[in-house]
């Protein structure tokens, strides 16, 4: 039994601007946010929303959270006091690595100053989900609340979660979602040493030449609603997300199963879900992180689980725009996907030039390029992959025309 | 140190230190209590921490539970400072 939930809001905050549209927007024309073999959001300005005391009691992913936050509720029209119960709407927010800027201040301070000048807040600022904790604090939100952990799946397992706590009755909303803020020496240091990022700094997924994935930081959100309670109170419905699937490789530390065998079971599982088969999806949203080993495993998972329809299907990374979001990725390309299935448009990988032996998919290499779904209700799969062997896809659905 | 340590150089310390927590400025004054600043036992830490590297005077925890007010931390740094 699957229940579709309507997603009446989106919000994101990434390299490519402040705001979904712009993320949409952007990508779609073409644009990159990466700069200097990294994705800032130089755009974003906290104050712009937050108190200097609210500002300075959260770290960077967490300010992040609060902003794609505000813009998602603010998009689903909910005022102030929101349109549903507040003890049944329900608030989860993954990170991969959570307030790691806040650890490294403090590790820094004990080391030079001593134990007694360690801040206070540092605890409350680092944990990976304090992102999740401040977005219901600060908006009301007082059914369940927490993070999810997966690495670069961890968007993903949380709005697959908030899917679920909404079909089985426990939630009529969740505000999910995912928010990362990791762009600090440890961090990049510890990425460049296990050879994951791109030494030449250029993002270009299912390339031949690419070396690596370029890191980047912000936060995206939804608004689900069960489709009865957003109906009911008149809700602008902007897609649907219809399934959801996780497994797990339990093959490596931090390599994808060669032949993708447990993203191909995601996917698999998440279309049955869905009630939906293979030739039924439109447009893959690719994990795409533009490393060696990633790439060519989502590609062989793509064709397992989607067979003949995988070589018709347009696929394309975001992460060749805005670079790998880690625990924010999957929910800000969830994001995207929705935007992108209401404008029936499949947005373009970036930076291909050289086919890679056997990454043989139509990755939308020329620009985007129209959906032609003839009336229907366009379908994508958005897939999310994290160290760890964390598999997760979730299936959404735009509005027919 | 504590010979050169004057109330007027403590209440700067101690206002801008608040201010520089969020409180309202026009707000920080003497007899002002902790509720209507909007401060509370994260900030106070914080406030301890200030007035210890800039006074050398240690206020605990529990000692800040005695103190309701911003003066009242501005009397006991500066008496316990001389």
């Amino acid at each position: 039994m699957t229940r579709a939930v309507a997603i009446t809001g989106v919000g994101a905050v990434t390299p490519l601007g402040v705001g979904a549209r712009a993320l949409h927007e952007r990508w779609t024309a073409g644009r990159s946010g990466i700069e200097d073999g990294l994705g800032r959001c130089d755009e974003f300005d906290p104050a712009e929303l937050l108190s200097a005391k609210e500002a300075r009691r959260a770290d960077r992913c967490t300010q992040l959270a609060l902003a794609a936050a505000a813009e998602a509720l603010a998009d689903a029209g909910w005022d102030g006091a929101g349109p549903h119960d507040p003890d049944r709407v329900g608030t989860v927010v993954g990170t991969g690595i959570g307030g790691i800027a806040t650890l490294v201040a403090n590790q820094d301070v004990l080391r030079e100053r001593g134990a007694g000048k360690v801040s206070p807040l540092g605890i409350p600022l680092m944990m990976a989900n304090a992102p999740a904790g401040a977005v219901a604090m600060r908006f009301g939100l007082r059914g369940p609340s927490f993070g999810t952990v997966s690495a670069c799946a961890a968007g993903a397992h949380a709005i697959g979660t908030a899917l679920r706590m909404v079909q089985s009755g426990e939630a009529d909303a969740v505000v999910c979602g995912g928010s990362e803020a990791a762009l600090v020496e440890l961090s990049r240091a510890s990425f460049a040493a296990m050879d994951a990022t791109s030494p030449t700094g250029i993002s270009r997924p299912f390339d031949a030449r690419r070396d690596g994935f370029v890191m980047g930081e912000g936060a995206g959100m939804l608004v689900l609603e069960h489709a009865d309670r957003a109906r009911e109170r008149g809700a602008r419905v902007l897609g649907e997300l219809v399934g959801y699937a996780a497994t797990s490789d339990a093959h490596h530390l931090t390599a994808p199963h060669p032949e993708g065998e447990g993203a191909a079971r995601a996917i698999e599982l998440a279309l049955r879900d869905a009630g939906l088969e293979a030739g039924d999806v439109d447009y893959v949203n690719a994990h795409g992180t533009s490393t060696p080993l990633n790439d060519r495993a989502e590609t062989a998972a793509l064709k397992r689980a989607l067979g003949l329809r995988a070589s018709e299907v347009p696929v394309s990374s975001a992460k060749s725009a805005i670079g790998h979001l880690l625990g924010a990725a999957g929910a800000v390309e969830a994001v995207a996907t929705v935007l992108a299935l209401r404008d029936r448009v499949a947005p373009p990988t970036l930076n291909y030039a050289e086919p890679d032996e056997g990454l043989d998919l139509d990755y939308v290499t020329d620009g985007a390029r129209p959906l032609h779904v003839d009336g229907r209700a366009p379908v994508a799969i958005s897939d999310s992959f994290g160290f760890g062997g964390h598999n997760a896809v979730l299936v959404l659905r735009g509005m027919a025309a | 140190m504590s010979a050169t340590v004057t109330a007027q150089q403590v209440q700067e310390k101690v206002f801008s230190s608040l201010v520089e927590f969020g409180a309202d400025p026009d707000a920080v004054t003497p007899e002002a209590g902790w509720g209507a600043l909007d401060v509370d036992s994260l900030d106070l830490v914080e406030l301890a921490q200030v007035v210890e590297e800039e006074f050398g005077v240690e206020i605990t925890s529990q000692d800040m539970q005695n103190l309701p007010t911003v003066g009242s931390v501005i009397e006991l740094v500066v008496a316990r400072a001389s």
